[in-house]
């Protein structure tokens, strides 16, 4: 084991999945000798060569196009865009190409092979656009896994898994955490299952769900509703797509009360589609209604930035509504 | 220009020749040598002084400003900064060859072009200080300006999106009847997007009247130009759209300020879209967040600074008699002194009010936006100590 923040456990996932098959190909804005802007990629150029891992031209358009081919050939793309919020020129790409590949092709084809890496999020005085949270607009298109970790262990293990996955997988990195989570990592090869939530933390009185960095937000959140001695279920849902809803709605029967948290809008985020799930899964097991605690409906503020956020003391306020109810 | 878009107008050749990319070889007009003396086979454009000095001005101003923004920085001041240290001239004198009414759609290195508008330094300051006498009212990070009154196109952080908008603006100006055309700013890596190649050919069919600026200036964060693009650089493909084009050296400030004058000419009685590609090298780290000697050597940026484009107008203005140093030195720390007097006092400004938050989403605020502004309000006033900077101006 080693310590490693969350862009080392990134970076030694990529070492390793590299070291591994000859196919994998590291590629976007500025990942080669720089090893991207957040260094993310530092190191691998001068290990693997610049034929395997390489700047691209500015244009994620071309990026996800581009490694959209490379994975229909044979080989295993990593495409970096360098920001979640600058993947909107790729979607195109992505939604209509790398997502009904295998689909249109009658599985002839397809593009299983490729993983997107992207940072998201904010908390990091971003602004409109470098704070933006987009998986929901991806969870409404079929065909593409989406993926979040809350620390580096998850880093390394789900993009060990997302990249040998034979579907194409939409990597999602918490940019708050990049440098500020920090845990152990082991230096080997290890995958965690795509697709499973994980039971953080035992409780009994209310579940608490959310994912990446939000998750520190509801551990928070909980630690206060404890000292009110109300005992939480945390739970982080780890993939977003396919998600968990077993994991979850056991955990509901057993609480009979959820929150979810997420920093994305709350209009059509990802929290909707949680609560309906649930709401028809364990109807009558609730006992007061799901909760959600997230951005507004608004483009991300900066000045208002601590008051955008979906933060412990929102998440506080919204377990005790739920528990009073 | 020829126009080959049917088979009659295509010439016939009989032997397999592959058209490659030496044939177009763009020359860079230079009138200002590097030594700072007007080319013998050049026209100088004229200028007069009053515009001339006001031009220099400016680009020192903003080296001022460049400089002591990112000093602030660094003292955690502002959380964001990005000078255009090295491109001054490339901005500054086309944008002095433009008049007040055509619009300036920009990328984010181009204060210059703001600057010589008349956008005072307390502006400058109330943006990158986010608060409530900014007019994007503190939304956006530093240096995304916007301003009306000075036909500024407020900036977005995507690349290449303003390009086809521009075409857009263009031509509403043009059916509009104004006399008036937009410029558009980006850099030679935002011309990769695909936008870049969308806006362009718009453009071209449409007849906009519009000027694409590219700041060619040899590096998108850590990529350099040879990983960006084959061929001519970006003029090449002006000529591949069907665009007149003409690339300038960036650091020499009579070039820019002529072709850009000839340019706008063109736009407006042609009706059409003129490329100019500015080639220049960017002295400044990306941005506050990057760090260059990454991906770069400190000779290459030396070599850099001996083309100093502030350093090359000084010897013109010199050889005119139009400079008086010593008064030029004074009205230079002057300029310092009111950058951090205004920096100290923008400083207190406190940010909106946190109404703003819901407005401008659309023309009035909806329910959902209504209802969530009062829970945040509730909530807020619970907790007044954890959002100090909107919970002492609640109602
Ligand atoms: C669509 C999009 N992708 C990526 C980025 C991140 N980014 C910001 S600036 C930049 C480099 C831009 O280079 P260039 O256009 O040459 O301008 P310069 O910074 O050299 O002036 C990148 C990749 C972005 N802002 N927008």
């Amino acid at each position: 084991m080693a310590t490693m923040n969350m862009l080392q456990a990134v970076n030694s996932a990529l070492m390793t999945a590299m070291d591994q098959d000859e196919r994998v190909m590291v590629f976007g804005e500025d990942v080669g000798h720089f090893g991207g802007v957040f260094r993310a990629t530092s190191n691998l150029q001068e290990k693997f060569g610049k034929g395997r891992v390489f700047n691209t031209p500015l244009v994620e358009q071309g990026i996800i196009g581009f490694a959209n081919g490379l994975a229909a050939q044979g080989s295993v793309p990593v495409a970096e865009i360098q920001f979640g919020d600058y993947i909107f020129p790729a979607f195109d790409q992505i939604v209509n190409e790398t997502a009904k590949w295998r689909y249109r092709s009658g599985g002839q084809f397809s593009v299983g092979t490729l993983t997107i890496r992207t940072p998201y999020g904010g908390g990091i005085s971003g602004g409109l656009y470098h704070s933006q949270s987009p998986e929901a607009f991806f969870s409404h298109c079929p065909g593409i896994k989406i993926v979040t970790p809350r620390n580096p262990y998850q880093a390394k293990g789900l993009l060990l898994a997302s990249i040998r996955d034979d579907n194409p997988v939409l990597f999602m990195e918490p940019k708050r955490l990049y440098r500020a989570s920090v845990g152990e990592v082991p230096e080997e090869d290890y995958q965690l299952p795509l697709g499973k939530a994980e039971v953080v933390k035992e409780g009994s009185d209310i579940t608490l769900l959310a994912w990446g960095a939000q998750m520190e937000v509801i551990e928070k959140a909980a630690l206060m509703a404890e000292k009110d001695g109300i005992s939480c279920e945390i739970v982080d849902l780890r993939s977003i797509l396919p998600w968990d809803a077993e994991t979850v709605c056991e955990s509901v029967q057993k609480t009979g009360r959820l929150l979810i948290n997420h920093e994305a809008p709350q209009t059509s985020g990802f929290a909707a589609e949680i609560a309906t799930t649930v709401q028809e899964k364990c109807f009558l097991y609730l006992e007061s209604p799901i909760a959600r605690v997230c951005g507004l409906d608004t483009p991300y503020p900066l000045a208002h930035e601590k008051e955008y956020m979906p933060d412990e003391f929102k998440t506080y306020e919204a377990i005790k509504r739920t528990m009073n109810y | 220009m020829k126009t080959r878009n049917h088979l009659s107008n295509v010439g016939i050749a009989h032997q397999v020749e592959i058209i490659s990319n030496g044939l177009l070889d763009i020359p860079m007009l230079q009138i200002l040598s590097p030594e700072g003396q007007v080319h013998e086979a050049a026209t100088e454009p004229a200028l007069d002084k009053e515009t001339a000095l006001k031009i220099f001005h400016t680009m020192q101003y903003i080296r001022v400003l460049d400089e002591r923004m990112i000093a602030a920085q660094r003292q955690g001041r502002i959380s964001f900064y990005l000078a255009c240290t090295g491109e001054e001239a490339s901005t500054v004198a086309s944008a002095a060859a433009l008049s007040p009414d055509d619009m300036i759609m920009s990328q984010y290195r181009e204060q210059g072009a703001l600057a010589y508008r008349g956008y005072t330094t307390e502006e400058f300051m109330n943006q990158m200080f986010s608060n409530e006498k900014e007019p994007n009212k503190g939304r956006q990070m530093p240096i995304h300006y916007g301003a009306k009154e000075h036909n500024f196109m407020t900036i977005s952080s995507p690349l290449g999106t303003q390009i086809p908008q521009a075409s857009g603006y263009a031509y509403g100006q043009k059916m509009a009847g104004k006399e008036a055309i937009t410029i558009c700013y980006f850099g030679e890596g935002a011309a990769s997007e695909g936008d870049f190649h969308a806006g362009l050919n718009m453009a071209a069919v449409l007849n906009c009247p519009v000027i694409f600026f590219c700041r060619n200036n040899g590096y998108a964060i850590s990529t350099p130009a040879e990983e960006q693009f084959k061929g001519d650089g970006i003029a090449s493909r002006g000529i591949g759209y069907g665009i007149k084009t003409i690339r300038v050296d960036g650091n020499d400030f009579l070039a820019v300020y002529a072709a850009t004058q000839k340019a706008r000419e063109i736009a407006l009685s042609e009706n059409c879209p003129v490329l100019i590609e500015s080639m220049s090298y960017r002295l400044a780290a990306h941005s506050t967040s990057d760090d260059p000697t990454g991906y770069r050597s400190r000779e290459e940026e030396a070599k850099w600074r001996e083309k100093d484009p502030i350093a090359r107008m000084a010897l013109w203005l010199t050889a005119k008699g139009w400079l008086d140093e010593k008064a030029n030195e004074k009205e230079v720390e002057s300029m310092r002194q009111d950058v951090l007097q205004e920096l100290k006092r923008v400083e207190q400004v406190p940010v909106c009010k946190i109404d703003e938050i819901v407005n401008d989403v659309y023309d009035q605020v909806p329910w959902h936006l209504k209802e969530q502004l009062t829970e945040l309000k509730e909530h807020i006033s619970k907790y007044p100590e954890q959002y100090p900077k909107t919970s002492g101006r609640i109602n």
